[in-house]
């Protein structure tokens, strides 16, 4: 283990976490039509790639993001910024070319991603009031 | 050894076989004394060649004692006041051990069983931030202080006092054969010199005496660090001589006053503050005592100005107005005066840092921004280890505590501070109240999302937790694993007991000895300690839960269970990314599957309470409620959760 990693890694972590929260609002907001233009794709078979291809490490297997990764769903952005991000990211996510992953596949993780329900209403969440 | 008339082990065992030899006249004895005397004077060079020396290896009649050195050497950690000693045991410092329990009473210090020196070490690491002072160690000087070594590198790094004392044999012909000869060093502190403060091979025992006060002092000085002293076998174990006797004495412990900054460029930073439109306090490892966190929330509040707590100590309450921990970039680029409290690492605060193919940083700031630092760290640094971080360009940089500089600059910025400003400031403390209280209400949403997910989400995992110890006098002592720091988002921290910082090195292993460390000194103050327990960092050394339960710990541990060193995983993956291939093999030697490790299981075999694993975020809360009522009994418990990796 490159243990000595671990912390500068948190570091970046913790900002990425802070920035992307703070763009969350924004970015989360794609409009129904703008997620229904995205071409068709297989919900199921895009968990599964959620997570063979590694997304779920950094954004949590329901994509609902943390400390390493932004929070993907529910509603997730546009998929044209969606494919343009994965190829070509400007942060501290890891690019995922043609090579490894296909725009087909990619787009059964979008199918995923906007499968993912709402999350419950906070205010419903006794624990979440404390 | 000790020379002058100090019964070392030789000379002791010599001159009780010389008497013992004239008593019973044993054949060895004779035979030396049969031996043709040496040549008046031998030929350069040549030394005059003795019989083969027996050493004093005879029997002899003295073979009790009932004052051995070590016995002065417990009195002299009891006037330290060294409430606990950890230890795995080991036969270089049984001398000492032994005069712990016997003559010392198994009391101040007290004997704290481990089943490994790494965690002997991390235990007093955390003790010693609950108590604002060290706790002591014993290790093997040689393959001991190997074990322990990681461990006290954290420690260093985290800028923590700890006492360690290593065993050792030095004198080659007093030793044993065999494994006494494979447990002795000429240096022992060598191989850790590197990351203590100090060290010293005391020579005779008014020696440990003083080094041993010394060391105290030295290791309780800003920045504090841990030190180390070799103890001699022969002088833990040989009677203490008349000579000796006459001459043992404990010097008097004057700590050193913390350094303060000095007052012009206290004035200085207090000017910059007063006018700063934006100013931004960030603190790390600050808070010292609880003194920290109350001189913190004066300035900030004197000021209006947010504060951002990296979380190197407890420094600042998480629900205060003016925590804006979590607006991280924005603020400070936004930021005209950075006021940096004991920053492990200033560069990377105000810089960013991409690691990419082509590595590149860039600063987070605005051209102009005054960076101030106040920290000990300028006062002490090492070459070897790079602990010290990149090279931060500030304007003011004070070498001084920063809590005990805090006082002063609150008084200068008073001073400096106009009416009109008071107004100012006033505004400025409104639109940051308003931007914690949005940025909570954001956590809280993000944190409902995944909130049934199954393994459970680590906002979930944080929020049972707390559920069940809010109402007690609670300290988070331990947290590893990365939850993606849920808990200092959403629990009301505002003790100083309540969060004691990380390992400092990042050396993993750490948080399952900190976390018993902390509930040990927790305990006597009636506190529920509770941890966040990584499983790779279990499984570097399970063995202290058996310490918890020997001991009676109250400590309450939630394993954060992903199945996975994690950070290793992403790092992989970020390889296989680069490379452009194999991004679906990162779990090859990261994940810890196949099989899964059942980790009540393990602990239950240790004698302690255990539920789990728990993948079914309903089942949480009652099994949290349940190890609770055991660890209000006073008994350590624990709950494992199969959790998001993050
Ligand atoms: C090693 C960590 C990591 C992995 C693996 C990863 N991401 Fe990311 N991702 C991030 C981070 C961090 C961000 C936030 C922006 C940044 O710093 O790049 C992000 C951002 C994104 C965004 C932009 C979100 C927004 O709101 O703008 C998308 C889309 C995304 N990731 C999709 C994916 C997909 C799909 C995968 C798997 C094919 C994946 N990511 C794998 C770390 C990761």
């Amino acid at each position: 283990m490159k243990k000595h990693l671990v912390l500068t890694f948190i570091f970046f972590a913790a900002c990425v976490m802070a920035s992307a929260a703070q763009q969350a609002p924004a970015q989360q907001n794609a409009s129904a039509q703008q997620q229904q233009n995205a071409p068709q794709g297989n919900a199921a078979n895009g968990r599964k790639l959620f997570v063979s291809f590694g997304c779920y490490q950094c954004h949590g297997y329901e994509a609902q993001g943390g400390s390493a990764g932004a929070r993907l769903a529910p509603r997730p952005i546009p998929y044209a910024q969606l494919l343009k991000y994965v190829r070509h990211p400007t942060g501290e996510m890891p690019p995922f070319t043609e090579k490894v992953v296909k725009d087909s596949e990619l787009t059964d993780i979008y199918a995923f991603l906007r499968a993912q329900p709402p999350a419950p209403d906070v205010d419903k969440i006794p624990l979440l009031k404390q | 050894m000790a020379k002058n008339g100090s019964v070392d082990r030789r000379n002791f065992l010599k001159s009780a076989a010389v008497t013992g030899a004239a008593i019973v006249g044993s054949a060895a004895a004779s035979e030396a004394q049969n031996a043709p005397p040496a040549p008046a004077a031998a030929a350069p060079g040549t030394a005059p060649i003795a019989p083969r020396e027996t050493d004093p290896s005879l029997e002899a009649d003295i073979v009790t004692t009932d004052r051995p050195g070590g016995d002065f050497m417990v009195d002299v950690l009891k006037s330290l006041n060294l409430e606990y000693v950890a230890a795995n045991p080991g036969s270089s410092f049984r001398g000492i051990h032994e005069s712990i329990i016997n003559y010392g009473g198994n009391s101040a210090p007290e004997f704290i069983t481990c089943c490994h020196e790494e965690s002997s070490v991390a235990i007093a690491h955390a003790y010693s931030k609950v108590e604002g002072k060290p706790m002591a160690v014993l290790v093997h000087g040689t393959v001991g202080l190997q074990h322990a070594s990681m461990a006290m590198y954290n420690a260093y790094c985290d800028r923590v006092p700890i006492i360690v004392m290593a065993g050792n044999t030095l004198d080659a012909t007093m030793r044993r054969p065999g494994v006494e000869w494979n447990h002795s060093v000429q240096d022992a502190a060598a191989m850790v010199r590197d990351f203590t403060k100090w060290d010293d091979l005391p020579w005779s025992l008014p020696h440990f005496a003083e080094s041993a006060v010394r060391a105290y002092k030295i290791s309780m000085t800003p920045p504090m660090m841990p030190v180390m002293l070799v103890l001699d076998g022969g002088l833990q174990e040989d009677p203490i001589s008349d000579e000796v006797k006459g001459r043992l004495r404990i010097p008097k412990l004057t700590l050193t006053t913390p350094p303060q900054g000095d007052a012009g460029a206290v004035a200085e930073a207090a000017r910059l503050l007063v006018n700063a439109q934006n100013p931004v306090i960030i603190a790390d490892r600050l808070a010292r005592t609880p003194a920290g966190m109350a001189h913190l929330i004066e300035l900030a509040e004197v000021l209006q100005a947010p504060v951002i707590d990296q979380g190197g100590r407890m420094n600042f309450p998480s629900h205060h107005a003016l925590n804006l921990s979590n607006g991280g970039r924005a603020l400070l680029g936004n930021a005209d005066v950075i006021l940096g409290l004991e920053l492990a690492d200033f560069w990377g605060t105000v810089d960013s840092f991409r690691d990419s193919l082509i590595r590149s940083s860039r600063p987070i700031t605005k051209p102009g921004t005054k960076l101030i630092s106040i920290t000990a760290g300028d006062l002490y640094m090492k070459s070897n280890y790079q602990d010290f971080q990149r090279y931060p360009e500030v304007d003011i940089a004070m070498a001084a505590d920063a809590e005990a500089t805090l006082p002063a600059l609150i008084e200068a910025v008073k001073r400096a501070m106009t009416g009109d400003k008071k107004t100012a400031f006033e505004a400025r403390g409104k639109r940051y109240s308003e931007q914690h209280g949005n940025a909570l209400d954001r956590t809280r949403s993000d944190a409902a999302v995944a909130w049934d997910a199954s393994p459970v989400s680590t906002a979930r995992l944080t929020a049972e937790l707390y559920n069940v110890i809010r109402n007690e006098d609670w300290a988070l002592v331990s947290a590893s694993g990365n939850t993606s720091n849920w808990e200092k988002r959403l629990w009301k921290f505002d003790k100083h007991y309540q969060w004691l910082g990380g390992s400092g090195g990042a050396g993993v292993g750490y948080g399952a000895p900190a976390a018993v460390g902390g509930a040990l000194a927790n305990k006597k103050h009636g506190r529920i300690s509770v941890a966040i327990q990584g499983d790779g960092d279990f499984m570097y050394a399970p063995g202290v839960w058996w310490t918890a339960a020997h001991h009676k710990l109250p400590l309450l541990a939630v394993m954060h269970n992903n199945r996975a060193y994690h950070q290793e995983v992403m790092h992989v993956q970020r390889m296989g990314n680069r490379h452009n291939r194999g991004i679906t093999r990162a779990h090859i030697g990261t994940t810890l599957e196949d099989p899964f490790i059942n980790y009540a299981q393990i602990v239950k075999g240790m004698g302690v309470y255990s539920e789990g694993p728990i993948s079914n975020p309903n089942d949480l809360g009652p099994a949290l409620a349940r190890a609770l009522a055991v660890v209000k009994k006073g008994e350590p418990a624990l709950v494992d959760v199969v959790t998001q990796p993050r």
